[in-house]
């Protein structure tokens, strides 16, 4: 929506009316309403601002790992490598998961093997079989990763919501397994020596990669993410991204609509599958081995936490979504190993408390409009988003 | 481990024999041979396990039929309740050994009012979790109607805090826990060759036993029909006044009575539980509820008993290696899953028996 910074209208503070109340039910809520509002003021800053701010949040992210900050610093770990090795790529895989569950709206529990794949692409031909240098098994791997995806798209994603779930899950398994039991993947005790990314010396500028100093890797993964947040949010923004939107609210009527549900289908699948990947490999260079045991099921599931924590289809709710499920069990590392009871603790709360995320997305009047009445005002069309489309007709553009 | 690059590449080593084939590389071997000599053994290993299976799909099925989720954290409720049979056991004061190492058997009505006791416990164990977990992860999250995704997150989230706190705060931690065998297994008599025992018998018997009760819950008794009702139509069943949440809470229990069961099988069956024995098992017994057809309980049935069989062919296949026995499980479903996309039954408790 496009709210005119000269139009400083105040949103009506009456209630819903009865037809609002119906379509949205209960969820307009008064902490959705204080983001919205600061979501406004943002969007009515001038550009120059909003970018000036965008830079320096961005060379902020760059300098924490040296910075690190009092209170966010983790006790007991590294932090550099804390960000490096568990945060950032949680990012990137949120980013990429969030395309298949909260863009298009096929829920993949088996995430972690995409993940995995990428990350034994890079094992094999870096240093298993073979020993490229990190930068072009980073491509290759990406490339079969997105492959992986089309494969198990191709014969799967005619299925259906929760039997889609149950086959990726059983291919993040099957993934890892094959991985434990074949020698030529490194069996149980896995692949060693992944070599790291090349050195940067540019000028006065010098990133060295090192078992000791994580802030490069950090440095690189940033890098990563941003580039991957860019491009998602182009695809997001174009054609590809509005047909997702119309497979995730009704698939039949996107189909009916002339959207080839199954070609887009595969895109969301091969694409994020290759975003998965791309992460895999970041996180084999970083830990230079990797074993099947960092590939569990578990894994898959803390990934998905990440993206319906943050809020699933809004790429800066993802972000704060795989920060926190990241994040929080290293801070809190203190608690030794009950963090995970609390972490749980934690998911079901969040779930209770803020349903729809940490950050929804923002529903568009196009898709949203609902088939009978309009709204009686302006902002309910931001109703809270719903994955499944809510009581409120079908996406039609 | 070390350096690998230095070593032959160890495939070339491994030739095939006449009866085995090298699948991929340097990888395990397809031994149709030890398929076929282990036909009837693993045939009838896959129909005990598939039973319990099965017991367990049915908590999965029942509340998927009834609110469309899924019971993640059915797994859980079948992890406590394998604990219920430890708990009866400690409660009996039976201790893990006699004087002299040997174990505490117990024969005759002894044996059988221990077992029941065992079976109560894990009953108990197992209603009453069902009821905490639909009170705490999904009746707040039902009242605000919320997303069917944020209901998996919560029922996640609720199974990591379960497993966690058994694994954490349990009398062994994170190790593994062995019961003490009040149950002689025996070999009873065999067939084809392969030997049928008698905590076999028990299992099977019992878990048809347990499956016919359920059925018959269902489809006779009143509260049965509030079940098919509110599968079939939730608001229409709530305006024909059908208390919906007591019938969703009692789905539930009935969901952990079977896993109750399953659990209390289990431990006649192996023995043993760890805190991550729900995880195990659920992805499996959740794998047979999608293979026979979610939300329909003859599939459940059915997608366990197959899932059972399938899985063990499969390890006697790859020579007997658990992990390919998964796998081909996997493999078999997605198969099935092309050709019947909702499973070898269909899904909908409600429609299947209308």
């Amino acid at each position: 929506m496009s709210t005119t910074p000269n139009l400083p209208r105040e949103p009506p503070k009456a209630p819903p009316t009865a037809a609002a109340k119906l379509a949205f039910g209960d969820r307009i809520s008064a902490a959705s309403d204080s983001r919205r509002k600061w979501g406004r003021r943002w969007r009515s800053l001038p550009a120059p601002v909003r970018w000036l701010a965008g830079v320096l949040g961005i060379a902020f992210l760059y300098y924490l790992p040296v910075l690190k900050p009092p209170v966010i610093t983790t006790t007991g770990t590294d932090f550099p490598s804390i960000l490096a090795g568990s945060v950032i790529i949680f990012v990137i895989v949120a980013l990429g998961l969030n395309v298949v569950v909260g863009m298009a709206g096929l829920l993949d529990l088996g995430y972690v093997g995409f993940y995995a794949v990428g990350a034994y692409t890079v094992g094999v031909l870096s240093s298993q079989h073979g020993n490229l240098p990190w930068l072009i098994c980073m491509p290759i791997a990406i490339v079969v990763s997105m492959l992986a995806g089309a494969l198990l798209g191709a014969p799967t994603l005619r299925l259906r919501g929760d039997y889609l779930a149950i086959v990726t899950l059983g291919f993040g398994e099957i993934i890892r397994l094959l991985a434990q039991r074949f020698d030529w993947l490194g069996a149980t005790p896995g692949i060693n020596n992944i070599p790291p990314p090349p050195n940067i010396d540019i000028g006065p500028i010098h990133v060295h990669f090192g078992v000791l100093d994580n802030k490069s890797f950090y440095w690189l993964g940033l890098t990563i993410a941003i580039i991957v947040y860019y491009f998602l949010k182009r695809l997001e923004n174009s054609r590809v991204g509005r047909a997702w939107t119309a497979i995730r609210e009704d698939e039949d009527a996107a189909e009916l609509m002339g959207v080839p549900t199954f070609r887009f289908k595969m895109w969301a699948f091969a694409i994020g599958a290759a975003v998965g990947g791309l992460a895999g490999t970041l996180y084999a260079t970083k830990t230079a081995f990797i074993l099947p045991d960092n590939f569990l099921l578990k894994v898959s599931i803390l990934f998905l936490a990440a993206v319906v924590l943050g809020g699933p289809g809004n790429m800066p709710g993802v972000v704060v979504g795989a920060v926190v499920v990241s994040y929080l069990p290293e801070r809190f590392r203190f608690l030794n190993t009950s963090r995970y009871f609390w972490f749980g603790v934690m998911l079901v709360a969040m779930m209770i408390f803020r349903p729809q995320g940490l950050w929804p997305r923002r529903q568009h009047g196009r898709a949203e409009q609902p088939l009978s009445d309009p709204p009686p005002f302006e902002d309910v069309r931001e109703g809270d988003p719903d994955l499944e489309g809510g009581a409120h007709g079908p996406a039609v553009a | 481990m070390g350096g690998r690059s230095d070593a032959p590449a160890p495939h070339l080593h491994k030739v095939a024999v006449p009866t085995t084939y090298a699948l991929v590389p340097g990888g395990d071997s397809l031994s149709f041979h030890s398929l076929v000599t282990q036909f009837w053994p693993s045939t009838i290993n896959g129909i005990v396990l598939g039973s319990i299976y099965a017991l367990i799909a049915l908590g999965y099925t029942l509340v998927y039929g009834v609110l469309r989720l899924i019971n993640f954290a059915n797994s859980e409720v079948f992890m406590l309740s394998a604990f219920g049979s430890f708990l009866a056991i400690d409660m009996l004061g039976i201790p893990d050994r006699l004087a002299g190492g040997a174990d505490p058997y117990k024969t005759g009505w002894t044996l059988i009012g221990i077992l029941a006791f065992m079976l109560l416990i894990s009953l108990i164990i197992g209603a009453a979790s069902a009821v905490v977990l639909e009170r705490v992860a999904y009746r707040p999250l039902r009242k605000r109607n919320a997303p069917r995704l944020v209901f998996l997150i919560s029922a996640i989230g609720a199974s990591f805090a379960m497993s966690e706190a058994v694994g954490e705060w349990g009398a062994k931690k994170r190790q593994d826990y062995a019961l003490a065998r009040v149950f002689k297994k025996q070999r009873l008599f065999t067939i084809f060759g392969a030997d049928v025992r008698n905590d076999y018998i028990v299992v099977v018997i019992g878990s048809l036993v347990m499956m016919t009760i359920l059925v018959l819950f269902v489809n006779r008794s009143r509260v049965g029909r509030g079940i098919r009702a509110v599968a079939q139509d939730m608001e229409t069943a709530r305006l024909m006044g059908v208390n919906v949440d007591l019938i969703i809470l009692i789905t539930f229990v009935v969901g952990g009575l079977m896993s109750g069961a399953a659990a209390f099988f289990f431990e006649i069956y192996n023995g043993s539980a760890r805190y991550s024995l729900g995880f195990e098992l659920g992805v499996k017994a959740f794998t047979a509820a999608v293979l026979g057809g979610i939300g329909n309980i003859k599939g459940a049935l059915l997608g366990g008993l197959m899932l059972g069989i399938i899985e063990n062919w499969g390890t006697s296949l790859f020579n007997s290696n658990q992990k390919m026995g998964t796998v081909t499980a996997f493999v078999v479903l997605v198969l099935v899953l092309m050709v019947r996309p909702t499973g070898l039954l269909g899904e909908s408790m409600g429609r299947s028996r209308a």
